[in-house]
C-alpha cells in the first residue's frame, strides 16, 4: 500500500463515478420531471455504445461521439410520445412496467442486430496511450506526462502508476455535461420552461407553453445522456449485450441513496461509489484481518467462518447495495432528499 | 323491480371446479412432459398469486420477489437433505412448509426495509435487494452450492401409505394439494381486514394514514404474508427439480414473476392463475418453437400495458360482462375476421422476425429455413418482399376490422349502460 496506489485509485474511482453520474442525471432528470422511473435507461445507454461502435467503424469515434446521442434520444423520444404517454393516464406502475417491457425488447434488438458476443469498440488512437504516469521511487513521488519514462523499465524499486487518457477525457466529458446541463436548467429560457412544467403544469399550459413536448424533450434529453455516457462507457469497458444489466440496477442504488430527484445526490453518491467502488476491489483484506489484529482466535471451524473470510474485493460488486439498504435503514429520504415517500 | 344483471356462480361451484380441474389434469395430459409442466404449473400459480398479493392488491411493484421463493427453495433442499441423512425427522410432504417459513422469516428481515418506501422507490429498492441476494449467492457456495446449485432426493424419508414421492404423477398432486390450499388462503387473506386495508393502501395511502393506520405497517405485513406464500412455492420447486440453483434467486426469475402476473391480470383474483400457467407455457414450449421467443415476449407485453393494462383477465370480464347482456353473438362476427386479420399480420411480422433471427444465429446452416411450413430464403429478396407484402396487407386488414370491431363494441357498452340504468331505475 503505497500513495500511488491511492492516486491512481482516487482517480480510477472518479472516473467511474462520474460515468454513474453521466448516467444517473439522465435518470434523475426524468424521474423529477416526470415521476416516471425509467426502467430502460441502462438500455439506452447500452444502445448508445453500440449506435457509436456502428458510427466509429464507419466514419470514426468523434462522429460517433456526437451522432450517437441525437440519435438514441431521437428514439427515446419517439417512445416517448408514442407508447409511455399513452400509459401516462393509468398510473405510475404502468409507466414502470411498458419501460421494463422494452428493456426486454432493446435487449434482444441489440442481441439481434450486434450479435450476442462484445463488440469491438475501442476509444480513438489519440486516447490509447496513457495521460500520465506516476513514478513511485521509494517513497519519493515523480509524475511524468504522457508515455511512461525511460526509468520505468528496467530499474527495479520503481513502481510505475500509468492513468489512461481516455479516462480523463471521459471525466472531463462528465464534468463538461454537468456544467452545461446546470447552465441549461437555470440559465436559459427552455430550462425555466422545463422547471415550471415541473412544478406548475397547468400554469405553463395556460401559458401557452407545450407541456406534453417539453415532458418528451426532456425524455429524450435524458436518453441522450445516457447515450453519451453510453459511448465513453462501451469504449472505456466492453461493449456486450449484458453491459445494461450490470450497470443498471447500480444507478438505480444511486439515485435512492443520492435522494430520489435530487441531481446533487446523484453526484455525491456517484461518486462515493465510484471511489468505495474501486478502493474495494484492490483490497485482499476480509473480516478476518480485523480479528487478527483484536487478537481474537477464528479458525476453519468457528461460526459464520465463509462470512468472516471473504475479501473486500468480493463485496465490491455488492456494496452499492449494502449502502443502499445502510441508507433507508438510517435515513430514508436519502443523502440529499428532501422528502420521504 | 332491479334484477341481478350477472348472475354470480356459486362459490362452490368455483372452489369446486378448481379442485376437479387440479384432480383430472393429468389424466387429460398423460405424457411425461405434460405431467411436468403440469407440476410447474402448480408451483407457478403458487408463486405468481403470491406476488400478486403485492403487486394487484397492495400495488408494490417488486423487482426482486424471486429472492423469496429462491430462499425458500434453499432452505427446503438441505431441510430435504437433513431428512435423507436422518437428522430431521419430517415428512418430505412438510419440507415447502420449511421453505414457506424461511421465505417468512427472509420476507420479514428484507421486507423491513422494503417496505419503509412504496411506488417508484419501492421498486427501485426491490431491484437493488434482489441484485444484492443474487450477487451473495454466487458468493457463498458452502449454502449456495455455487455455479452447480444444490441437489436432494426426494425419495428420502419414510414413505407415507406407500406415497415415496418417486413417481411425478405423486409429486403432482402433493402439487395439487398445496397449490389449492394456497389458493384458498390467499384468497381468504384479500377478505380478511388486512386484506382490505392492503386494497386502501393502495388506492389511498393518504386517507389511511389520516384514519390511524400505518400504511407502512400494513405494507410490511402483506410483505410477509406474500413471502409466506413465495417461499411454499420455492419450496415445491426444490421437491419437484431436485435441484436449487443459484438463479432462482436471480433478475430473470423475478423478472418472469412480474411479467407473467401483469399479462394474467393484476387487478382480478385469478388473473396471476392464467399468467402463471402462461408462463409454463412460454418457458417451455415458445422456447423450444423459435428462438426470438424473448422479443415476442418483450411486445406482447408492451401492447398489453398500453392497450389493455388489466391483463388477460380483465378480457374476458369485459366478455363475460356482454355474454350476461346475450350480446356476445353480435360480436362473433367482428371477432373472427379480427381474428383472421392479425393472424395474417402476424405471419408477415413473425417470417421478418424469423428471417432476422435466423441470419444472425443459424449462419452455418446456410439461408433457408422453414417457417409455418413455407421455405425461405433469408437472403432471398423474394421471401423479404413476400413478407412484407403478407404484412402490409395484414396491416391494412387489421386496421379495417379493428375500426368495424370498435365501433360494434363501443354501441354494445353504450347499450348496456343504458340497460344497467334502466334496470336500476324502478
Amino acid at each position: 500500500m503505497d500513495v500511488s496506489y491511492y492516486l491512481i485509485s482516487l482517480l480510477n474511482g472518479l472516473s467511474v463515478g462520474l460515468l454513474l453520474f453521466m448516467l444517473a442525471s439522465g435518470l434523475t432528470l426524468i424521474f423529477s420531471m416526470m415521476g416516471v422511473l425509467n426502467f430502460a435507461h441502462a438500455s439506452f445507454y447500452m444502445l448508445g455504445a453500440y449506435v457509436a461502435y456502428t458510427i466509429s467503424a464507419v466514419i470514426g469515434f468523434w462522429w460517433a461521439l456526437l451522432l450517437a446521442p441525437p440519435i438514441v434520444g431521437a428514439l427515446g423520444a419517439a417512445f416517448e410520445r408514442y407508447a409511455l404517454r399513452r400509459v401516462h393516464k393509468f398510473g405510475h406502475v404502468p409507466e414502470l412496467l411498458i419501460t421494463f417491457g422494452l428493456s426486454y425488447i432493446v435487449l434482444e434488438v441489440v442481441g439481434l442486430v450486434w450479435g450476442r458476443q462484445s463488440v469491438n469498440f475501442r476509444p480513438p488512437e489519440s486516447l490509447r496511450g496513457p495521460l500520465f504516469t506516476i513514478i513511485d521511487h521509494v517513497g519519493s513521488l515523480g509524475f511524468a506526462w504522457g508515455e511512461p519514462p525511460a526509468e520505468c523499465k528496467g530499474v527495479a524499486n520503481v513502481i510505475c502508476t500509468q492513468f489512461p487518457s481516455f479516462r480523463a477525457f471521459g471525466m472531463g466529458i462528465a464534468m463538461l455535461m454537468l456544467v452545461s446541463l446546470w447552465l441549461l436548467l437555470t440559465r436559459t429560457r427552455i430550462g425555466l420552461v422545463i422547471q415550471a412544467a415541473l412544478t406548475h403544469p397547468q400554469m405553463a399550459e395556460s401559458l401557452g407553453h407545450n407541456v406534453p413536448r417539453v415532458l418528451m424533450l426532456v425524455f429524450g434529453g435524458g436518453t441522450a445522456l445516457a447515450a453519451l455516457a453510453g459511448v465513453i462507457g462501451g469504449a472505456l469497458r466492453v461493449t456486450e449485450p449484458s453491459m445494461a444489466q450490470a450497470v443498471g440496477a447500480v444507478v438505480f442504488a444511486v439515485i435512492v441513496i443520492g435522494g430520489m430527484g435530487s441531481l446533487a445526490g446523484a453526484f455525491v453518491a456517484s461518486v462515493l461509489l465510484g471511489v468505495l467502488d474501486s478502493f474495494a476491489v484492490g483490497s485482499d483484506q476480509s473480516l478476518l484481518d480485523l480479528f487478527r489484529v483484536l487478537h481474537m482466535a477464528v479458525t476453519p471451524e468457528s461460526f459464520g467462518y465463509a462470512l468472516w473470510s471473504v475479501k473486500i474485493s468480493q463485496v465490491a460488486a455488492i456494496l452499492p447495495y449494502l449502502l443502499l439498504v445502510l441508507i433507508l435503514i438510517f435515513r430514508p429520504k436519502g443523502l440529499f432528499g428532501t422528502r420521504e415517500g | 323491480m332491479t334484477r341481478k344483471l350477472i348472475q354470480r356462480p356459486s362459490r362452490w361451484l368455483v372452489w369446486g371446479g378448481y379442485a376437479l380441474l387440479l384432480l383430472v389434469a393429468p389424466l387429460l395430459f398423460r405424457s411425461s412432459l405434460s405431467l411436468t409442466m403440469l407440476s410447474q404449473m402448480g408451483v407457478a400459480i403458487i408463486a405468481c398469486l403470491a406476488f400478486n398479493m403485492l403487486l394487484g392488491q397492495g400495488g408494490m411493484l417488486s423487482f426482486g420477489h424471486a429472492v423469496y421463493s429462491g430462499l425458500g427453495g434453499f432452505f427446503a433442499i438441505h431441510a430435504l437433505n437433513m431428512v435423507s441423512d436422518g437428522s430431521l425427522p419430517l415428512p418430505v410432504s412438510l419440507i415447502p412448509l420449511v421453505g414457506g417459513l424461511f421465505g417468512l422469516l427472509s420476507a420479514a428481515l428484507l421486507g423491513y426495509v422494503t417496505t419503509k418506501k412504496a411506488g417508484t422507490p419501492f421498486a427501485m429498492i426491490t431491484l437493488g435487494i434482489g441484485e444484492l441476494v443474487a450477487a451473495m449467492a454466487l458468493m457463498f457456495p458452502g449454502f449456495f452450492g455455487g455455479e452447480g446449485g444444490i441437489s436432494g432426493d426426494r425419495t428420502a424419508g419414510h414413505a407415507v401409505l406407500g406415497i415415496t414421492f418417486g413417481p411425478q404423477i405423486q409429486l403432482y398432486y402433493l402439487i395439487a394439494v398445496y397449490c389449492f390450499f394456497c389458493t384458498a388462503l390467499m384468497f381468504a387473506f384479500t377478505r380478511t381486514p388486512l386484506g382490505r386495508m392492503l386494497n386502501a393502501v393502495r388506492d389511498n395511502p393518504e386517507r389511511v394514514e389520516f384514519i390511524g393506520y400505518s400504511t407502512q405497517h400494513v405494507r410490511f405485513l402483506a410483505f410477509m404474508a406474500s413471502g409466506l406464500f413465495m417461499g411454499i412455492a420455492g419450496g415445491l420447486g426444490a421437491l419437484n427439480f431436485e435441484i436449487v440453483t443459484s438463479e432462482v434467486v436471480g433478475a430473470a426469475r423475478s423478472g418472469a414473476y412480474l411479467l407473467f402476473t401483469f399479462l394474467g391480470g393484476a387487478m382480478f383474483f385469478f388473473g396471476p392463475i392464467i399468467g402463471a400457467v402462461l408462463m409454463v407455457l412460454a418457458l417451455v414450449l415458445l422456447s423450444e418453437l423459435t428462438r426470438a421467443w424473448l422479443l415476442y415476449l418483450g411486445l406482447i407485453f408492451l401492447f398489453m400495458v398500453m392497450y389493455a393494462p388489466g391483463g388477460i383477465a380483465s378480457l374476458i370480464m369485459m366478455n363475460l360482462r356482454v355474454a350476461a347482456h346475450r350480446k356476445l353473438r353480435r360480436l362473433g362476427g367482428p371477432y373472427l375476421a379480427l381474428a383472421a386479420a392479425s393472424c395474417v399480420m402476424l405471419a408477415g411480422a413473425g417470417a421478418m422476425i424469423e428471417m432476422v433471427y435466423h441470419l444472425q444465429l443459424n449462419q452455418a446452416v446456410g439461408p433457408n429455413m422453414k417457417y409455418l411450413g413455407v421455405p425461405l430464403n433469408a437472403t432471398g429478396i423474394a421471401s423479404w418482399s413476400g413478407a412484407a407484402l403478407v404484412l402490409a396487407l395484414g396491416l391494412a386488414l387489421f386496421e379495417f376490422t379493428r375500426r368495424r370491431f370498435a365501433r360494434c363494441w363501443n354501441t354494445i357498452q353504450d347499450e348496456i349502460e343504458t340497460e344497467s340504468k334502466q334496470g336500476a331505475a324502478p
